[in-house]
């Protein structure tokens, strides 16, 4: 049944003591803030976590959430609860490479659960769990959209996909390796493309 | 079927680049000067009169929801583009953001001015971070070229368009979950009437449609609600993307003309079932929050909103998962209970409860097989959510189990012999 990983805050002891933007972020951030009409700013929570998330390694603390409530001057369970029932935001910290393995039908009928087994053996981390030396994290993922290149992996923000054992592997070694890795399609097709080209053919 | 100077997005699989320069050269933003001259009624009329339905999944005709919002220009009109694509089966809008985003930029530019929206928010899903950045810079060339901004090409209409990311929630590809979700909220959907074309985003009339619906308007002005009107079948216009996955031998999308068969578009696109035609199960026509169809259905079935209807299904997205022989198709099923479980917002006590109950019973059958009383009783959960929601994703969740039921209750009575191990 299900394994999808629900949201576990991360312990006290790991949350940093402080959190604000970096300047570069607050040039961002002002950029958001004028795209929502002025008295409707609340719609800016989003983006304004997405921001301090990338800043945070792609996790977010509880002092990012108090920052972003005082920021936005909005109650701070506004923000938590925008923060825990939305699926991207990650409450404890992920790997340097965040792998997300789709395993909704489209992706499972070619083949998604045997990749994910795969990267669990050969990362030696369970489902949800993330590496010691803190460079992986893998997770099971709701549908991410790209089902007729499935099976789908998305590291970081990235994907990869038309994905077998043979590329997974591959993939993973570039990245142990320090390789520069191919975004989308592994099997060398171009976006969503017939891999024979009968479409073509028929123009 | 479809002719080649027919196909609306030439661009689809990338093979040109999506900017500026190459959009115009593929004949994108021609004579919008001209267009902008039009009457907004005048627009309104011609994406009636081509029988445009909306390419989100409700079908529901794209000229009568323009023409609900109120003709009188006091309040702010909203425009909002419907990116949070994540119908699982689904990815046309992904390959429409990346590789012809100018002709979303424009179907906004022109539909916002139709209904007299000044401002247009694209709510794209948080996953599609390379997408996205692909259509930012889109916006981005637009506004430097004055296609985007104030008094665009010396009409005297200003637009604004902006970008607003999701962060993975499937229910946000409701309209008014979206809304919300966009207000800076959880994406919980909101009862309708009121609807979001008297009180939508920070409470002003809203149009909500979907990508794919937006990005075929320019195409339609400049080509004419006739030629539109011709492809397809009756009350079915128009070309669609079909996107073709799960046992086939070659996944893809293709755009094809309304009403094709769907033996054809396998057949002859996805290089046919993995196994040979006669080794499908059954195929999920329309993403997968419709009900599948078995094999028998599948061989003349046509690829339409009112041909799917009456072989009791429905067209949906256009999401066509095929489905062989090969996997215990209880699975598959199970899976998307899952999702549904997963992805329920929690709102409606029917939905939060009953996707749970409907996802443990189909663990229950998927591993010892069911007994009479307990497939009738899984039926009765389904049918206890269905219609009992705000949003039809208590319906969404409840559909395909009951395509199952319908057509392969047999099946789920047998023993299975050995299960799969579940990942």
């Amino acid at each position: 049944m299900s394994q999808i990983s629900f949201k576990k805050i991360a312990e006290d002891k790991i949350q940093p003591k402080e959190f604000s933007f970096s300047s570069k972020n607050m040039i961002l951030v002002k950029k958001i803030l004028k795209i929502y009409p002025k008295n409707n700013q609340e719609s800016s929570i989003m983006p304004l976590l997405s921001i301090a998330q990338n800043q945070n390694n792609g996790w977010l603390p509880k002092k990012a959430i108090e920052y972003v409530s005082s920021f936005l001057e909005i109650p701070e369970i506004k923000v938590l609860e925008i923060a825990t029932f939305y699926s991207m935001y990650n409450l404890s910290p992920v790997g340097k490479f965040h792998i997300e393995v789709c395993t909704t039908s489209p992706c499972m009928l070619r083949g998604s659960d045997d990749i994910l087994s795969f990267c669990q053996k050969k990362l030696a981390i369970q489902i949800g769990g993330i590496s010691k030396d803190k460079m992986f994290s893998l997770n099971r993922v709701e549908c991410l959209g790209a089902c007729v290149n499935a099976p789908v992996v998305k590291i970081n923000e990235n994907y990869y996909e038309d994905l077998d054992l043979n590329t997974t592997d591959k993939l993973i070694n570039n990245i142990f390796t320090n390789k520069k890795i191919k975004i989308g399609s592994q099997s060398g097709r171009k976006g969503s493309e017939p891999r024979k080209n009968s479409y073509d053919k028929k123009k | 079927m479809i002719k080649k100077n027919n196909i609306i997005f030439k661009n689809l699989y990338g093979r040109d680049d999506p900017f500026l320069k190459s959009a115009i050269r593929r004949g994108d933003w021609k004579d919008i000067k001209k267009i902008l001259k039009k009457e907004p009624g005048e627009i309104i009329k011609i994406i009636k009169e081509s029988g445009l339905r909306g390419r989100g999944g409700a079908g529901f005709s794209t000229g009568m929801k323009w023409d609900f919002m109120p003709k009188s220009r006091d309040k702010q009109h909203y425009l909002v583009i419907n990116a949070d694509e994540g119908e699982p089966g689904t990815c046309k809008d992904r390959d429409i953001i990346r590789n012809e985003p100018h002709k979303l930029i424009e179907g906004c530019l022109i539909s916002g001015y139709a209904i007299g929206a000044t401002k247009c928010y694209i709510y794209i899903r948080g996953e599609f971070f390379n997408e996205a950045s692909i259509l930012q810079k889109a916006i981005d060339e637009a506004y430097a070229n004055k296609l985007l901004g104030k008094k665009i090409k010396g009409s005297n209409f200003d637009f604004d368009l902006y970008l607003h990311y999701g962060s993975g929630a499937y229910v946000c590809g409701e309209e008014t979950a979206l809304i919300e979700s966009l207000e800076g909220k959880k994406g919980q959907p909101r009862l309708k009437p009121p609807f979001p074309a008297s009180v939508g985003l920070y409470g002003m009339p809203t149009t909500v449609n979907n990508v794919e619906t937006i990005a075929v308007v320019p195409s339609i002005i400049r080509r004419g609600h006739d030629w539109f009107s011709k492809l397809g079948r009756k009350n079915n216009t128009g070309s669609k993307i079909f996107c073709i996955s799960g046992h086939v031998n070659n996944p893809c999308n293709v755009e094809e003309e309304l009403g094709v068969p769907l033996k054809y578009l396998i057949q002859k696109y996805a290089g046919d079932v993995i196994g040979g035609w006669n080794n499908l199960k059954a195929v999920i026509p329309g993403g997968s929050s419709v009900p599948l169809l078995p094999k028998d259905l599948c061989e003349d079935v046509l690829m339409d909103f009112d041909s799917l209807k009456d072989a009791g299904s429905a067209l949906g997205t256009a999401g066509i998962i095929v489905i062989n022989k090969n996997v215990n198709i209880t699975k598959v099923i199970l899976r998307l209970s899952e999702f549904y479980k997963h992805e329920s917002c929690g709102q409606c006590t029917p939905c939060r409860e009953g996707t749970g109950w409907l996802m443990r019973m189909m663990d229950r059958i998927y591993k010892n097989g069911a007994s009479v009383e307990e497939l009738d009783l899984l039926q009765e959960v389904t049918t206890q959510i269905e219609g009992h929601t705000i949003c039809a994703l208590g319906d969404a969740a409840a559909w395909p189990i009951q395509g199952l039921l319908k057509h392969f209750r047999d099946d789920l009575l047998k023993k299975p012999k050995k299960v799969e191990k579940v990942a």
